[in-house]
């Protein structure tokens, strides 16, 4: 059985479709077999970013109305073979999305797949809640700034009460996966600092993943930034942020510092 | 960060501009139906379908849309003696 991760946010642009696109392309590198489900939909980017837009035929809508079957509509990266998307639909909306049909669709992705990286849309509304619903894991994509942090909160508060291992009275697994981290806004002192996050948030660090070209770069090549370059920054803070992913206990460290972090060390101290 | 790396390569630009532009075009192109590809695709698996059953899993359809031209690949598993249809 495969695990099922949610990348989410609640505030938008902070970087989840990057995350989910390099994390996955950094699992599947490893030789485990990924598949990466956009649940933007109406809006899809996740395979631009993939650099499949052009092989799109079928999408989730249509295998949770019946009109395609699952292994119809995922679609097989060109560079790893076990790296696979499943696209988002562009042309209907948010409500053909039932959460019969994606329980569905999660549960025989969790078949087939070792890990399901479901890449949640902005908001807290019908498509952000359903990604989540099933995951057994979650990243909360936050960059170092006021509105980000508080929107991550209150992700954090869905993930705590809407999802079904919540309901069961389970523990979510969460992770703080901060990204668009820039070394010289921090030194200047103009940024939220590692720590404060951290702090106000109080789930574990993932990873940090600098502000960079290379991640712009890669989204107009249409490849994860740890396939279109795998010795950049980036790329680099994306590999460590799996291998912790997969429960390695490594230090993070600040970019443009010398600290580190345990990610570990960090529990959440209420609840 | 490198500088070096940063100026041997090339532009990315020019790459996402191009991949723009022919994503753009079949997505104007599709807003209010299917485009001429995705047409085709539902013909061919219906025309099939009157023929023999088709079974989900034996057909496989992809489609690579290009600037000018697009390509349309459909394989379908056609069982011996052709179950047919009812
Ligand atoms: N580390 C980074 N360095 C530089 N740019 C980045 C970085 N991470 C993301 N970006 C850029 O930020 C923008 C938003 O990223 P992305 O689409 O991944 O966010 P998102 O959270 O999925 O957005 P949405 O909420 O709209 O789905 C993109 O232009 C992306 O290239
Ligand atoms: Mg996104």
């Amino acid at each position: 059985m495969g695990k099922v991760v949610v990348v989410t946010s609640g505030k938008g642009g902070v970087g989840k479709t990057t995350s989910s696109a390099a994390l996955g392309a950094a699992l599947a590198r490893g030789g485990e077999r990924v598949a990466v489900v956009d649940f933007d939909v109406g809006l899809r980017n996740l395979d631009l970013v993939m650099g499949a837009e052009r092989r799109v035929v079928y999408d989730l809508v249509n295998v949770i109305q019946g009109e395609a079957k699952l292994s119809q509509a995922l679609i097989r990266d060109k560079r790893l073979e076990t790296l696979h998307l499943l696209p988002a639909s562009q042309t209907r909306d948010k409500d053909n999305l039932t959460p019969e049909g994606v329980e569905a669709v999660i549960g025989a992705l969790k078949e087939s797949f070792d890990w399901v990286i479901c890449d949640s849309p902005a908001g807290i509304e019908r498509g952000a809640t359903l990604a989540m619903r099933h995951a057994d894991v979650a990243i909360v994509v936050t960059n170092p700034e006021v509105s980000s942090v508080r929107d991550s909160d209150r992700i954090i508060g869905l993930l705590d009460s809407k999802t079904v291992k919540a309901e069961n009275g389970e523990r979510m697994e969460k992770h703080l996966l901060l990204t668009r981290y820039s070394p010289s806004r921090a030194e200047r002192g103009d940024m939220l600092k590692v720590d404060d996050v951290l702090e106000i948030l109080s789930i574990p660090l993932l990873g940090i993943i600098p502000e960079s070209m290379d991640v712009l770069r890669a989204s107009n090549l249409g490849a994860p930034v740890t396939l279109a370059d795998e010795h950049s920054a980036p790329a680099l803070a994306y590999f460590d942020a799996v291998k912790r992913l997969r429960g390695e206990n490594l230090p993070v460290t600040i970019p443009g510092e010398k600290r580190s972090f345990f990610g570990k060390f960090f529990g959440r101290k209420a609840a | 960060m490198n500088l070096l790396r940063l100026f041997s390569r090339p532009p990315s630009a020019p790459a996402a501009r191009e991949r723009l532009q022919v994503l753009l075009a079949h997505e104007r192109g599709s807003m209010d139906g299917p485009d001429l590809v995705s047409k085709l695709r539902e013909e061919i698996l219906r025309v099939i379908a009157k023929h023999m059953q088709i079974d989900d899993d034996k057909v496989s359809v992809r489609m690579e849309r290009g600037a000018s031209v697009s390509t349309l690949a459909v394989d379908i598993e056609v069982p011996l003696g052709g179950k047919r249809a009812a």
